[in-house]
Parts: structure tokens; C-alpha cells; sequence
């Protein structure tokens, strides 16, 4: 029997601090659904969807009422589709398919419209990469990701300069929504193959048929442990890491009963704290709690560093397989707190970038005027790619010039994508080194400086 | 499958016997049983066993919630399993 302060404590962090599961996410293998024509390959799509996640929604819904924890979402992640399609060249067909499935299984997000191209495109490659705008405007849960670098490989610039290019187009294509398209398409260096988060799931070439992982959250439950703690910065990180044990042992939990009720296999549970636009769900409210003013200030990233490393020692233990991204997550349009330093200009887009040099994932969910270049966003993406490829972690961009807004307008995404106020970025012309194209070579590892 | 039944709110005469009463009707039964006054709360937390129940864990978990309205008490009910995975460090055989 447990005290009545362990139950009391559990139970308080769902009703007062929004602990939450952020996702079950179910990857499906669409190897075998490979053929050279393409609508028997969109058929084949559409039935291994309907058949390994007809049950997710209720399933995540039942283990829900039965725990007594909100599952905020239940999200389906497949091989990249580029893969899929390449021999039938089918993507247009295969994007009605996943559109259908995602709609028939009501799940919330499915993601891997994706492309690995860190090395290099084939020209199938760059005709799909080419189409990733029009699928993300002619879709509303389809998610879209391209893995333009890697620290074995060195950035491909190519890919690169077409990422600013199709960021661009999708923010055009949805002006009228602030162009949302752009939430659902991510850039990456170093992506990982089990990530359950958006918009960047995917389930890499490497995995199993059919495999669960959980992504938890819980920012709001750190803070308001932190809020008890009055001790020094050892005392801190040890207040991180019982309570990133408590919350990764829920997705721990999740992901076995999940896995088990829908005969997939256990894949991994992600660390990262997901924050949501809701007040006391935020990861900028921890650092402001271990004591900034305002997330920004200097001490950010020393904060940051010290809450990624924390919460990766307390989960590592409270889960047999851990993985995916797994570190704190700063989307600025995602977390009131971010939100709010951005609008009062104490958190500048330099900060944000030097942050995700010491945790996951990068600039996330940043709104930018819509006049900005495509060059410009490409050369955003280069910075950040490289932050990444030198330090051996994964890094990403996700960027949203908003078109017809200016600095300082506001752009609204609504749900768990928030509302952000737009930032003015340095407008210097990278234009020449951006037009070069080619390679970033590889880089030396022996060297650590 | 055993759960853990917590009754929070002001206290005042009736709230065992009505959540007691009530549980046995149901077939579940009540294998330990604690109270504490929390911070001028009334604290009752129960760990129950589901499994001669004729009615789902929902079907219970709902009968539960409509009581706690009518006597203005909150009552949840919860799988064992999500304190077990909280509270011990122990999680081969537990969850």
C-alpha cells in the first residue's frame, strides 16, 4: 500500500501540474507495400495503416481512463515515403492514402513525407522534395521531414538551398492560415528513426514492422517541484531527476501496456519535456524557476544544459529502452513562457540558437516575416545543421515566414502549435555562399575543440 | 486488476459507507483501506480488487464519479499499475 502522499502527489500531477503522455506513436513499416504501379502501392498503404492502427485511438483512450493520465495524442509515423514510392514514382497517390488513413483511424498526426538525403538526392528524390509544399496544403495531419545532414556524411548544400525554397512555397500556399503548412515540416541533421514527435516521426529503415514509442511531457510537474526546492544547483538537478524518473516511468507504462494491446513491439520512450501554450506547462517556467528572470537572460543556456543532462539521468533509469530525440524541447510558439520573452524581446533568435547547441532540437516553431528570403531561410538552416553535424546530435529547423506579416505581428496556429510573435531576423545577404550548392564535408572527430 | 479508489474533499458523515456500500454492490472488493485529514481535506485512499465485478473498469470508475458528485467529495479511480510505476524502482514483474 502506498502513503496517502505518494497518491496524492501522482494524483496532483495530472490535476494541477498537466502531466500528460504527449504520444503514442505507432511506426509502420510500408516496405512491403513497394510496387511499381501506383495505385496498387497507395491500396497497400492505405490497408497496413487500417490494419496495424485501426485500435491505436482506442486503445491509447482505454489505457487512459484506466491510469487516470491524459494521452494527448495518438500519432501514426511510417518508413519515408520517398522510399516507398520511388519505384512507382506514386507519391500523389500514396499522400491521398495516408490522408485517408489518418482520417479513418482518427489519429491526430501522421508523420514521414520524408526524404534522407544528407549525402545526396536522385532525381526522384528532388521531384518528391519538390511536391512536399502541395501535400502539406492539400492535407491536414499529414507531417513532412527531410534529413539534409549528418555528422558522417557532412551537409548536402544542394538540399539545403531547396529547403528554403519549399519552406517558402508551403508558407504561400497556406497565407491564409499564417501559413500553417510550414508547422509540418521540419529540416534535419543527424534525424533519428524512432522519434514519436512532430512534425519530424518518421520509422526508420532499420526498424520493426510495427513498433510503439512514446513521447511523455511534463515541464509544468518539474517546475512545481522545483518551486519547493530552495537548495543549491546540485540539489536542483537532483529535483530534476526524481521527478523525470516519475514522469518517464508513465511512458514507460504506456508504452508496455500499448505495445502489448496492439501486438506491436515495444520500440522507446522519448525523455523530451514536451511544453504545451497552456499557463505552468512550460519549459521556460523551469529555468525561470532554477532562477532567470525571464528565459533569454545569460544563464539560459547554462540552465538548459544542466535540465537536459537531469532529466536524461532520471529517465534513463525508469525506462528499458530509451531513444527518439530525447531532450528538452523550446518551441517558442509552443510554451508561454518562451512565447512571452519573445514578445518583451528578452529572448533574441541568436539565443535560441546557441540553446539548441546544448539540447534537443533546434529553432522550433520560431514565426519570421514573410518577406524573408528563401537564401536567408536556407542559410538559417546551414547555421543549424552544422550545430548538429559538429556537436553529434540531432538539431532541426522549423520556421514559419508567415506571409503578408511583418516583425512584431502576431501569427496564431491554434491546438498544441500555439501562437507566436513574429521576430526580426538579420536580413545580410548569404545569397553567394548559399547559390555555391555542393558539400559541407564531414567533419573531423579527434580534434574537440 | 486492482486499483487504487481516493476520495478527496470535506469531510462529513456518510462518505465511507456510501463509497464502501456502494463498491460492494459492484463485487469489487476492499483490500486495504487508509484515511488521513490532509490540509483540512478528507483523504480516503482504497486499494481494490476489480476482478469478481461484473462490470467494466470504466462501468466502476463512472458509478464511482457519479457518487462523489452527489456527496460533493472527488472520487477517481485508478490502475494500481500507474502508482506502482511512480513509486517503486522496482519494474521487472510490476508493470
Amino acid at each position: 500500500m502506498y502513503s496517502s502522499k505518494e497518491i496524492i502527489e501522482t494524483i496532483n500531477m495530472v490535476s494541477r501540474q498537466h502531466l500528460d503522455v504527449r504520444t503514442i506513436t505507432m511506426g509502420i513499416s510500408l516496405f512491403d507495400c513497394i510496387t511499381d504501379s501506383p495505385a496498387r502501392t497507395a491500396d497497400k498503404i492505405y490497408d497496413k495503416i487500417m490494419r496495424k492502427a485501426g485500435n491505436l485511438v482506442s486503445v491509447g483512450n482505454a489505457i487512459s481512463a484506466e491510469i487516470g493520465v491524459p494521452i494527448v495524442n495518438k500519432r501514426i509515423s511510417v518508413t519515408p515515403i520517398s522510399l516507398i514510392t520511388a519505384a512507382s514514382k506514386g507519391h500523389e497517390q500514396a499522400i491521398t492514402a495516408l490522408d485517408k488513413a489518418a482520417a479513418e483511424t482518427g489519429i491526430d498526426f501522421l508523420g514521414g513525407y520524408s526524404a534522407l538525403v544528407h549525402k545526396g538526392m536522385t532525381p526522384y528524390e528532388k521531384e518528391f522534395i519538390a511536391s512536399i509544399p502541395q501535400a502539406l496544403t492539400s492535407t491536414g495531419k499529414i507531417c513532412s521531414s527531410i534529413n539534409v545532414a549528418s555528422t558522417k556524411a557532412g551537409i548536402n548544400m544542394d538540399a539545403v538551398a531547396m529547403c528554403g525554397k519549399i519552406v517558402k512555397q508551403a508558407a504561400y500556399l497556406t497565407k491564409d492560415s499564417d501559413s500553417s503548412a510550414c508547422t509540418k515540416l521540419v529540416v534535419f541533421a543527424n534525424a533519428v528513426e524512432d522519434n514519436p514527435f512532430m512534425a519530424g516521426a518518421f520509422l526508420g529503415v532499420g526498424e520493426a514492422d510495427c513498433v510503439i514509442n512514446v513521447g511523455v511531457s511534463g515541464p509544468g510537474v518539474v517546475a512545481a517541484a522545483l518551486k519547493e526546492c530552495q537548495g543549491d544547483l546540485s540539489e536542483v538537478a537532483e529535483v530534476i531527476k526524481e521527478t523525470a524518473f516519475k514522469i518517464t516511468r508513465v511512458g514507460q507504462l504506456v508504452a508496455k501496456e500499448a505495445s502489448k494491446r496492439l501486438n506491436a513491439q515495444f520500440g522507446i520512450v522519448d525523455l523530451s519535456l514536451a511544453p504545451t501554450p497552456a499557463v505552468g506547462d512550460s519549459v521556460a517556467q523551469i529555468l525561470e524557476e532554477i532562477g532567470l528572470e525571464s528565459v533569454g537572460a545569460y544563464g539560459t543556456t547554462a540552465t538548459l544544459a544542466m535540465l537536459n543532462d537531469a532529466v536524461k539521468k532520471g529517465g534513463t533509469m525508469a525506462s528499458s529502452h530509451v531513444g527518439g530525440l530525447s531532450g528538452a524541447f523550446i518551441p517558442v510558439s509552443e510554451d508561454a513562457g518562451m512565447i512571452a520573452a519573445a514578445k518583451s524581446g528578452a529572448l533574441t533568435l541568436e539565443k535560441l540558437e546557441a540553446m539548441t547547441a546544448v539540447c534537443s532540437v533546434g529553432l522550433d516553431m520560431i514565426a519570421i516575416p514573410g518577406d524573408v528570403s528563401e537564401e536567408i531561410i536556407s542559410a538559417m538552416i546551414a547555421d543549424e545543421m552544422s550545430i548538429g553535424v559538429i556537436n553529434c546530435k540531432t538539431t532541426a529547423v522549423r520556421i514559419i515566414p508567415v506571409y503578408g506579416k511583418k516583425a512584431g505581428d502576431w501569427a496564431t496556429f491554434g491546438g498544441l502549435l500555439g501562437n507566436a510573435p513574429i521576430m526580426e531576423i538579420n536580413r545580410k545577404s548569404p545569397l553567394k555562399f548559399i547559390s555555391r550548392g555542393g558539400r559541407i564535408p564531414a567533419p573531423a572527430h579527434s580534434l574537440k575543440n | 486488476m486492482k486499483a487504487i479508489v481516493s476520495v478527496i474533499g470535506k469531510d462529513k458523515k456518510g462518505i465511507i459507507a456510501g463509497v464502501s456500500g456502494l463498491l460492494s454492490d459492484m463485487d469489487v472488493n476492499i483490500e486495504d483501506i487508509s484515511q488521513t485529514i490532509l490540509q483540512d481535506y478528507f483523504t480516503m485512499i482504497m486499494a481494490v480488487e476489480l476482478k469478481e465485478s461484473k462490470l467494466s473498469f470504466t462501468q466502476i470508475s463512472d458509478k464511482l464519479s457519479e457518487l462523489g458528485t452527489k456527496i460533493g467529495v472527488e472520487i477517481k479511480m485508478q490502475s494500481q499499475q500507474i502508482f506502482d510505476a511512480m513509486h517503486k524502482i522496482a519494474m521487472v514483474g510490476n508493470n
